[in-house]
């Protein structure tokens, strides 16, 4: 039923565990892996460096959302950050985990109306929503412990892909949809996109009550750490 | 038409120019490796179209010796809080309209962009049109922001180079792993591991066989760190012939929710690396892993409700 093929080309697949779990340098450990894979699938030396070479090239597009850092750079020499805390600080109800419920709430339902380009870790969470989280939690306990600051900017980029991962799939036309459609067209059998969509919903909404639920707790942790260390709150 | 490749040209000539501001740099001790390692880049995104495949491959071992051998440095920043602090009052909440720019731009542009057409075609190249919105968003506000804070014509590509040097090799790992998806696409992995679970999991159960699919779809696509090639291995060798065929399950369900399963398994892995380890780069984080440790938790108990709801919801007919 299945092809038949060496278990070696597993290969690759141990070189990326080991080399994660040994801290070797990852475009290292990557790249050996790729090269040990295409040559345990009988490809030559050259061939192997070909094939890698026109794999890269052709992932380039992964790399365009680069082209913001000019921009957000400019912003941020011009106090971007210090203004995103600055206005958190100004609102009495803000605490760190109601910037991230707002932020992920906003972030779900405008994902399932395929606006996923309104977010992102270059664009949205280094400039604005960690700087909002810490913003707020500054404002709650005082000037934070390193460990808890890089703790809210941890949540804050786990916010953005939580809440973009479990709403982009309930909008009909995202790229899982279009390739669970047409693969299983390749199989016979045809599936509605709204259908897909649909049955999307009943996760969104598991990951939303799960990760909020979470978020809440954090606000509880914060609390109990901080409060009595500054006796500001 | 403009199309993927004119942003390709974009992007080389700001990794060209973050090269050389490297150069000029003398605060920076390894700033040669550095402008090496952006130049080499820089040459993949101007000419790699044309580039013979064999010369691509040698060009990336190369940035990958440089950064992982020789080490990629840091230049000085040149800004002091207490400048940002007082540039952060003087400019006030103008400094959000560049900054929203970008987001609200490139989803209007996916709209728009799909509606312009001269002499017939497109003024874009509709296949790609969010990538090319998300650029020509980015240009506008860069423009907007030139106009608003009238910075030094330098200042752009010197603080690009600030920020992408604090991300470092980082910035080019979910390209890489994006290539050695297609390498083991290319020799088969994935049949591979759907063979060994048919043959090493006793699958005669309903519930074994979707709990099975579920965390097949997790684990493999944190392997693969993308949960799009994991779907069409998981659901040809587990989900179509066991769920659907030999228990009856439906397959649009069995679909939507096994997809999301492998999303469970995309916040746990250092492989989904632009989702997990460039933000703690952008966020300089000390811990590399602090963005999956959050995720875990989250991604565990719902992976575990993917299970309970496909278990009852894939059989219900």
């Amino acid at each position: 039923m299945l092809p038949y093929v060496p278990v070696f080309s597993l290969i690759g697949i141990a070189i990326v565990v080991v080399g994660f779990v040994l801290r070797i340098n990852p475009l290292l450990v990557v790249t050996v892996a790729g090269l040990a894979t295409g040559i345990a699938s009988g490809l030559g030396p050259l061939e192997v460096v070909a094939a890698f070479g026109k794999a890269f090239i052709t992932s380039r597009y992964v790399a365009i959302v680069w082209l913001v850092l000019p921009v957000i750079g400019l912003l941020e020499h011009a106090g971007l950050k210090e203004r995103a805390r600055a206005v958190v600080s100004q609102l009495r109800a803000a605490t760190a985990t109601r910037v991230l419920l707002v932020y992920f709430a906003i972030r779900q339902i405008t994902a399932a109306l395929g606006l996923t380009s309104l977010g992102g870790h270059a664009q949205m969470v280094r400039p604005l929503i960690a700087p909002m989280a810490e913003g707020a939690a500054e404002n709650q306990y005082g000037k934070l412990p390193d460990a808890t600051r890089n703790l809210i900017r941890a949540n804050s980029a786990a916010v953005d892909n939580i809440a973009l991962f479990f709403g982009e799939d309930i909008f009909i036309a995202i790229g899982s949809i279009l390739l669970i459609r047409g693969f299983l067209d390749q199989n016979g059998i045809h599936v509605e996109p709204t259908q897909l969509a649909i049955w999307a919903i009943p996760t969104a909404i598991c990951a939303f009550i799960i990760h909020c639920t979470r978020l809440l707790l954090l606000d509880r942790r914060l609390r109990k750490e901080l409060s009595h260390e500054s006796g500001r709150a | 038409m403009i199309t993927l490749e004119h942003i390709y040209w974009l992007t080389g000539l700001m990794m060209a120019g973050v090269s050389i501001v490297n150069w000029r740099d003398r605060s920076n001790r390894r700033r040669l490796n550095n402008t090496a390692f952006w130049g080499v880049y820089a040459i993949t995104f101007l000419f790699g179209s044309r580039l013979p495949d064999l010369v691509s491959g040698f060009l990336v071992i190369a940035m990958v010796l440089v950064a992982s051998i020789r080490g990629l440095g840091q230049g000085a920043d040149r800004s002091s809080p207490q400048e940002r602090e007082e540039s952060a009052k003087r400019w006030g909440n103008k400094l959000f309209i560049p900054a929203l720019t970008i987001p609200f731009l490139t989803v209007a542009g996916t709209f728009a962009f799909k509606l312009v057409t001269i002499n017939g075609v497109s003024l874009v190249d509709v296949k790609q049109v969010t990538v090319i919105s998300l650029a020509i968003a980015t240009l506008v506000a860069l423009a907007v922001g030139m106009i608003l804070l009238r910075p030094p014509i330098s200042a752009p590509i010197r603080e690009a180079r600030r920020l992408l040097d604090a991300v470092g090799w980082a910035a080019v790992l979910p390209q890489m792993l994006a290539a050695l998806g297609a390498l083991f696409a290319l020799a088969g992995v994935g049949n591979v591991v759907a063979g060994l679970a048919q043959r090493w999991i006793p699958l005669d159960t309903p519930f074994v066989v979707v709990a099975t699919y579920a965390i097949g779809m997790a684990l493999f696509t944190m392997i693969m760190g993308n949960a799009f090639a994991a779907f069409p291995v998981m659901t040809a060798g587990i989900g179509l012939p066991l769920i659907v065929q030999k228990f009856g399950g439906d397959p649009t369900i069995m679909s939507a929710i096994g997809m999301l399963s492998g999303f469970c398994g995309t916040l746990m892995t250092p492989m989904a690396a632009n989702f997990n380890i460039v933000p703690t780069a952008l966020l300089e984080l000390p811990d590399e892993n602090a963005v999956i440790k959050v995720q875990i938790p989250t991604a565990l108990i719902l992976l575990g409700a993917n299970i309970v709801l496909m278990n009852f919801l894939v059989f219900r007919r």
